[in-house]
């Protein structure tokens, strides 16, 4: 299994970041026995005070810095426990909600990447004398003969993560470690393989949640950050009152549950967001066919590894969301910003989201989507 | 390997182990009537006996108890309930603001929950009660005050209190002083009896004795209301089984520490000279914490300018120099230390800080791998900077 870590010719002094969950105390434990020199490194990231500093000094009440410190201590690592709280609030927090508020869709995981992980974090780490950061995520890392990296999706699909680090670029790449990413197994081998080391994480439950929403109810966390702004649920064909809501920021394009609508479209069918405009506070719906998007437009392109900005019209395939599937596309670069087509149209498209763009399994580069194309003129 | 964090615990002293481990051979309840019982109740006796003697006391005014923090909440808590109970007015409680945890937070409860006015004393730029302060606060209502608490000197930045000066101001007034003196035995000249206090804290394990074990040096006139209610062991003030080992051992170690402090004093001063020098020479803007001449002996404590503490932390761990940001406790996510900030001290700069305490087993390499580590340290850190 160390045969995947990249640059294993020489011992790396390693922040292996661990988040007191399974993976990223495999991956920190892999890059020990791959030759590594590691340090351990929790991050204080949360201002949930449910979790995060609760007494008068936030000093080791945090479960998840315990069982990190606990698989650090396994794995026979120093760990510290760095506070990036105030970094994390301003650059992923506040931007979920200033995101959400402008009728977009954020993913703050993916933020949480470029300006947390592999920006304040790796900057430290690289200023304390540390040649990389090492994260539980699944992507692989490939160096090439020339000395420049790519990034490719896991080896297992099922559990890949690169969408969520295609916004790396090749300095983040180039000091970055996956120890898991080529590894062909089940969540179940890692817990296996957790349990075998010795690491009492192994049983420890699976986090999906977004981490500073505790309870897992982000409308009701948006609620509290942005009050309460009653306002019109419209009809996108006929422009007529359908409902009220409780404020548009708490939509998404191509959410169907929660609108509360009083009665039944016209033709019976289910009616589902199209557009959130936040100027006017309205919130559009309409048939699940009015979501069809045939183009899209997406800004702060960025190009994954040493992959150039592409000249030209080029066909990728394209993720659209975190978990979502692969679809094919037209990709081209104009007054930098990413233009895309569909060669089939696609549902439930966010702007907010990032569309990341692959050349088979090679993550070719992220960008933010900032407008759609529908296929009808329903909205 | 360069240990430098002795005052978060120091090693066992090989005779305490030894005294240690032949009690753990023998049996015996201390309050058990039997043979077995009486040769533990005698053990327990004689250790109090040396306790007191090292300490300045009488065997009469030992409370054992499982530590420092335990000490320390028996004396606030304890003396707090019954003053009050004697007199209701009695609510306030005078604390100096740089004191450990163990106080700090016990005051803070008594505040939140039993109707406390906890009034922070005045410390100067070295984190020191002066007596003049003391006694303003006292005397603006002698009769409102429960207790005062003052530690016998710092355990971050190292400064000594004036403490028989301070008890000299409680006593005039009746009002019992406690004082915190975890970090002072063996180093500075620690007796209880000859002290003006109500009560004292010492703990085994920073001296040389075990862990979990501790004790408050208690006047004979002082009744404070128990924080563990049970059998009734040690004067019905706190209860529970005795630790027959531990005592053993915490008993040699304060006997050693007593008789060999002058000489620690000196050559571990002499050594903490030598850092202080040597931290100053390769980094010139650091600034030292604390009173640079009446401190404890074996502590230098240092802020550099536009680094993390934590940054300097990992980088000279990663050397083998073991030391600490501020006390323990505090090391799990970096906060500027209450002591430095009650200090005055800028809080960006209270964010760079370490601690060397130096021990019996302290060495001139020890310091030797400071003096060529800490350049270097603090130059990467600075790149880092404060996140």
């Amino acid at each position: 299994m160390t045969e995947n870590l990249p640059r294993t010719a020489r011992p790396l002094r390693v922040l292996a970041a661990m988040s007191g969950g399974v993976d990223s105390a495999v991956a920190a434990a892999r890059a020990v026995e791959a030759g590594h020199d590691v340090t351990g490194v929790h991050l204080a990231l949360s201002a949930n005070p449910q979790s995060f500093r609760t007494g008068a000094r936030g000093c080791c009440t945090i479960e998840d810095s315990r069982d990190a410190r606990r698989a650090a201590d396994v794995i026979g690592i120093p760990f510290y426990c760095w506070d990036l709280a105030e970094r994390f609030r301003e650059d992923v927090v506040e931007d979920f909600v200033a995101e959400y508020e402008a009728g977009r869709t954020p993913n703050p995981c993916l933020r949480c990447n470029e300006k947390i992980k592999f920006a304040a974090l790796l900057d430290k780490a690289l200023a304390l004398g540390f040649d990389a950061v090492c994260t539980g995520h699944y992507a692989t890392i490939v160096e090439k003969e020339d000395g420049t990296r790519e990034m490719h999706r896991a080896s297992d699909m099922a559990k890949d993560q690169s969408y969520v680090l295609g916004v790396l670029d090749e300095k983040q790449l180039a000091h970055a470690l996956f120890p898991l990413g080529d590894t062909v197994t089940t969540k179940d081998e890692i817990r296996a393989e957790a349990e075998r080391r010795g690491l009492a994480v192994a049983k420890k439950p699976d986090s999906h949640d977004i981490c500073f929403i505790a309870d897992g109810d982000t409308q009701g966390f948006l609620a509290k950050r942005l009050g309460k702004a009653e306002g019109d649920i419209v009809d996108g064909a006929t422009g007529e009152k359908v409902g009220t809501h409780d404020g548009a920021y708490g939509f998404t394009i191509g959410q169907r549950k929660g609108l509360r609508i009083g009665h039944p479209a016209p033709d019976g069918k289910p009616r589902y967001v199209l557009d959130i405009s936040p100027v006017n506070n309205t919130v559009t719906v309409g048939p699940v066919e009015a979501l069809d998007v045939t183009a899209l437009t997406a800004i702060r392109p960025r190009w994954c590894g040493s992959t150039p900005a592409p000249a030209g019209t080029y066909t990728y395939t394209a993720q659209l969301r975190a978990h979502g599937g692969e679809t094919e596309v037209f990709a081209e670069v104009v007054d930098g910003e990413l233009h895309v087509r569909f060669t089939e149209p696609v549902r439930g498209v966010a702007p907010g989201q990032a569309i990341v763009l692959y050349d088979g399994t090679r993550v070719v580069g992220s960008a933010t989507i900032a407008t759609t194309t529908r296929a009808t003129a329903a909205v | 390997m360069a240990y430098l964090d002795h005052a978060a615990t120091t090693p066992m002293l090989p005779e305490a182990a030894a005294a240690m481990t032949a009690q753990f051979a023998a049996t015996g309840n201390a309050s058990s009537l039997h043979a077995a019982g009486r040769r533990a109740r005698r053990t327990v006796e004689e250790a109090r006996e040396a306790l007191a003697e090292a300490l300045g006391g009488r065997p009469s005014e030992v409370v054992f108890t499982a530590g420092g923090t335990e000490a320390d909440n028996l004396a606030v808590k304890g003396l707090y309930w019954s003053r009050r109970d004697a007199d209701p007015a009695r609510t306030r409680v005078l604390a100096s603001p740089v004191e450990h945890h163990a106080v700090l937070d016990a005051v803070h409860w008594l505040a939140e929950h039993e109707g406390a006015e906890v009034e922070y004393l005045p410390v100067d730029h070295h984190g020191r009660v002066r007596p003049e302060a003391f006694r303003e606060a006292v005397e603006r209502n002698p009769d409102d005050i429960a207790l005062a608490t003052v530690m016998w000197a710092n355990n971050e930045i190292g400064t000594v209190m004036p403490v028989r000066e301070l008890a000299a101001v409680a006593r005039e007034h009746g009002i019992p002083l406690h004082s915190d003196a975890v970090q002072a035995v063996g180093q500075l000249d620690v007796r209880f009896g000859d002290s003006g206090l109500a009560a004292m804290t010492v703990s085994g394990h920073k001296i040389g004795g075990p862990y979990g074990i501790g004790a408050l040096l208690l006047g004979r006139d002082q009744t404070p209301v128990p924080v563990l209610h049970g059998g009734g062991q040690e004067r019905h003030v706190r209860s529970g089984t005795l630790d027959v080992p531990a005592i053993a051992a915490f008993a040699v170690a304060a006997v050693l520490a007593a008789e060999r402090r002058e000489r620690f004093a000196a050559e571990v001063g002499a050594l903490r000279d030598e850092l202080i020098r040597a931290v100053l020479a390769a980094v010139p803007d650091a600034v030292l914490g604390g009173d640079p001449e009446d401190r404890l002996p074996a502590n230098a404590h240092f802020s550099f300018p536009g680094c993390e503490g934590d940054s300097l932390l990992l980088l000279l761990d990663a050397q083998g120099i073991e030391c600490s940001t501020g006390s323990a406790c505090t090391a799990g996510v970096a906060q500027p230390s209450h002591v430095l900030l009650a200090t005055g001290t800028d809080p960006q700069l209270a964010r760079g800080t370490l601690r060397f305490s130096l021990g019996h087993t302290s060495t001139k390499e020890d310091v030797a791998a400071v003096a060529a580590a800490i350049g270097p340290a603090v130059a990467r850190a600075r790149t880092a900077g404060l996140s």
